[in-house]
């Protein structure tokens, strides 16, 4: 019975010992001449080339046109090479329509944290508030980026979408340890590549007809 | 007894020899690390900054030199405990001055009539009039006119056995300076540096033998006089400038003849010790020999400062008996264009050197006295006498032969000329032709680099 594989095996090729060339006893060879002139023109053969695009500010671009030929160094302060579209950077709390955090201090992200490095006060909506009941908000939300491993499980863990490592900032280098403890409002002034603060995902608030109205004293 | 404006001139030729050796060698310590950034594929140093108001200036990486330069003096002037001071304090001035000292037998130009350079012709108008190709002055010196001045600090008659004597006197300084450094690298170093030194200083006097003979003086002035008549020595003497050439950068100790200071087995050799601007003044001398070398090939092997058809009297393009054009032109632009051009020479011989230096490996040691003992050494003997041999036998050839020679040295001052256009056609072609590129858009980091339009770089980003 033969079935498709979704991974054929590949085929067992017959072991084929690699030659490895010795260089010629020829006359150019020994007598090494040819040889440095070949070795000095391809040295000119580069210096010339990247002389002029030096010259004239025409360097191939270091990302898209890396495999060209040419300098494709990157001048790293002053030219970055943008992240992939997935790369877990700095974190960042993502803000409702009223500006306030998405963040229900559910306590996920910081249960989920294999380093330990969310910490989450949270604080219960004052009585008479619309959410009283239903969720809490974080009083405190403070992430120490030192010891974070960017490994993006409290993002995964979020139930309501509210902590994100999208920025495409990486750690930022400090002087001062207490400097990378990101605390609430540093969170959430980070605006993630697109410059917004908000996400398409929809809120469903309390009170709304979308809101499934489940909370701790009615649960249907 | 010097008059005054003999006084003037001569400190005027030592402080255009000096002042282009000094700067040149300083200049070589940036040309040398931009230019392996070229070779490398890389950006090469563009990091020094000095800011006017403001403004910054980076200047392609030329300030590099000179922060090194005020890094020098800071520095701390270590002397090993148990060195010889005194020794380890003078070596560096005996690498230093006998390179110094070589380029005064060095002709950047032909002999300069001060009293031509303005004359106008008898008629009063301001036509300058072309002095003759040889001899004298308009004037002569009989007749109250000044005599000509030779564009060389000390036209001495010794000329070339000058240069080969203080050539050799670099080995001291190095010897010196590994011996009193009580550091065994510096002393292997040193050992090295002296070996190697006195076998090359062997070639570089053997295969410039053939040369001379032809030349028929030791003259520098008349060796390039000798050139620029019939033609340039590497037409004549080919075996001969290769092997001065590769002696030369043996000389100069630098790859692929550094072993006296190779970084991989010896830390820096003979210096190795050395430090602040004792280390500087070892530094520079190389690169200040690389750039006398370079003087001495262009002098005795590339015509010094003739250029093809180029001659005292002006442009006259003779094929042999064929007089194709001649076009007079006064003294003064002539004898700037031949300084330029025995300076231009000097630089692109430099930049030659640099291609060598960042393009070849390191010989092994014994590799490198076999070069010398066994292939250079029997080579310019034999080149020394197959020249004599060619030289009696078209002495006594016949003016039929004679004429012959001459056309085909003048053919080669026709292909130098032509290899000049060449040359330079061939960078401005090249500098005009677009670049063709290829993108690979592949992953989302090119996505999103292509998004913004390439990599994103801020304005301050200079080369």
């Amino acid at each position: 019975m033969t079935q498709a594989a979704a991974f054929p095996k590949k085929r067992a090729t017959p072991f084929t010992p690699v030659v490895v060339k010795h260089a010629e006893r020829s006359l150019s060879n020994q007598s090494y001449i040819p040889e440095i002139i070949r070795g000095v023109g391809e040295s000119m053969r580069h210096f010339f080339r990247n002389t002029k695009e030096m010259w004239k500010n025409d360097r191939p671009d270091p990302v898209t046109q890396r495999l060209d030929k040419g300098i494709t160094t990157i001048s790293y302060p002053e030219q970055k090479r943008p992240y992939p579209e997935r790369f877990r950077g700095l974190h960042r709390l993502m803000a409702r329509d009223d500006g306030s955090p998405r963040c229900v201090a559910c306590l996920c992200c910081s249960t989920a944290c294999p380093a330990q490095c969310i910490f989450i006060e949270a604080g219960e909506y004052p009585e008479g508030d619309k959410r009283r009941g239903y969720e809490r908000f974080p009083v405190r939300f403070v992430i120490d980026e030192l010891r974070c491993i960017f490994c993006g499980f409290c993002v995964e863990a979020c139930p309501c979408d509210a902590i994100r490592m999208d920025t495409g900032v990486h750690a930022t280098p400090y002087d001062s340890r207490d400097q990378f403890i990101y605390d609430k409002g540093l969170l959430m002034s980070f605006a993630g590549r697109d410059g917004s603060h908000k996400t398409e995902n929809p809120r469903h608030e309390p009170g709304e007809k979308t809101h499934p109205g489940i909370d701790r004293e009615r649960s249907h | 007894m010097m008059s005054l404006s003999e006084t003037i001139w001569a400190v005027v030729k030592i402080l255009i020899m000096v002042g282009f050796l000094f700067n040149v060698g300083g200049l070589l310590t940036w040309l040398d690390r931009r230019q392996s950034a070229m070779i490398q594929d890389r950006i090469g140093p563009n990091r020094a900054v000095i800011k006017v108001f403001g403004i910054e200036f980076r200047l392609g990486g030329l300030l590099h030199p000179l922060a090194d330069g005020v890094k020098f003096f800071f520095k701390e002037d270590f002397i090993p405990p148990r060195g010889d001071k005194l020794l380890f304090a003078v070596a560096p001035i005996l690498v230093m001055a006998p390179v110094l000292a070589l380029i005064a037998v060095i002709p950047f130009g032909d002999k300069l009539c001060v009293d031509d350079l303005w004359r106008t012709t008898d008629t009063g108008s301001l036509l300058f009039p072309a002095v003759p190709r040889y001899g004298s002055c308009l004037i002569p010196v009989a007749r109250g006119g000044i005599a000509a001045i030779d564009l060389q600090v000390a036209s001495l008659n010794v000329g070339i056995l000058y240069v080969f004597a203080l050539a050799g006197q670099g080995i001291v300084g190095a010897a010196l300076a590994g011996w009193s450094s009580d550091n065994k690298f510096s002393l292997l170093g040193a050992l090295r540096a002296a070996s190697q030194m006195v076998s090359y200083e062997v070639t570089i006097g053997m295969s410039l033998v053939g040369a001379l003979m032809i030349y028929g003086s030791v003259r520098m002035g008349d060796m390039v006089r000798w050139q620029g008549d019939h033609a340039w020595g590497i037409f004549i003497q080919p075996l001969a400038f290769f092997m001065f050439f590769m002696a030369a950068v043996a000389e100069s100790k630098r790859i692929p003849f550094d072993l006296p200071e190779a970084e991989s087995e010896l830390v820096s050799g003979y210096f190795t010790e050395y430090s602040g601007m004792k280390f500087g003044m070892f530094y520079f001398a190389e690169y200040m020999e690389v750039v006398t070398s370079s003087m001495l090939l262009v002098t005795i092997f590339l015509g010094g400062w003739q250029l093809p058809f180029l001659h005292r009297d002006g442009l006259t393009i003779d094929i042999g008996t064929w007089r194709a054009l001649q076009l007079p032109m006064n003294h003064l632009t002539v004898t700037a264009i031949q300084v330029c051009t025995f300076f231009g020479k000097v630089l692109f011989l430099c930049w030659i050197q640099c291609f060598v230096r960042w393009s070849l490996p390191r010989f092994r040691y014994d590799q490198l006295m076999k070069l010398c003992w066994r292939i250079l050494l029997p080579l310019s003997l034999a080149n020394i006498l197959v020249t004599g041999v060619v030289y009696l036998l078209l002495d006594h050839a016949g003016p039929v032969l004679g004429n012959t020679l001459q056309m085909i040295g003048d053919l080669t001052q026709a292909v130098v000329a032509i290899a000049i256009t060449y040359f330079v056609l061939s960078i401005v072609i090249g500098l005009i032709r677009p670049t063709r590129r290829t993108s690979w858009v592949v992953g989302s980091t090119a996505k999103l680099a292509q998004r913004f339009g390439g990599t994103p770089r801020s304005p301050r980003m200079q080369a």
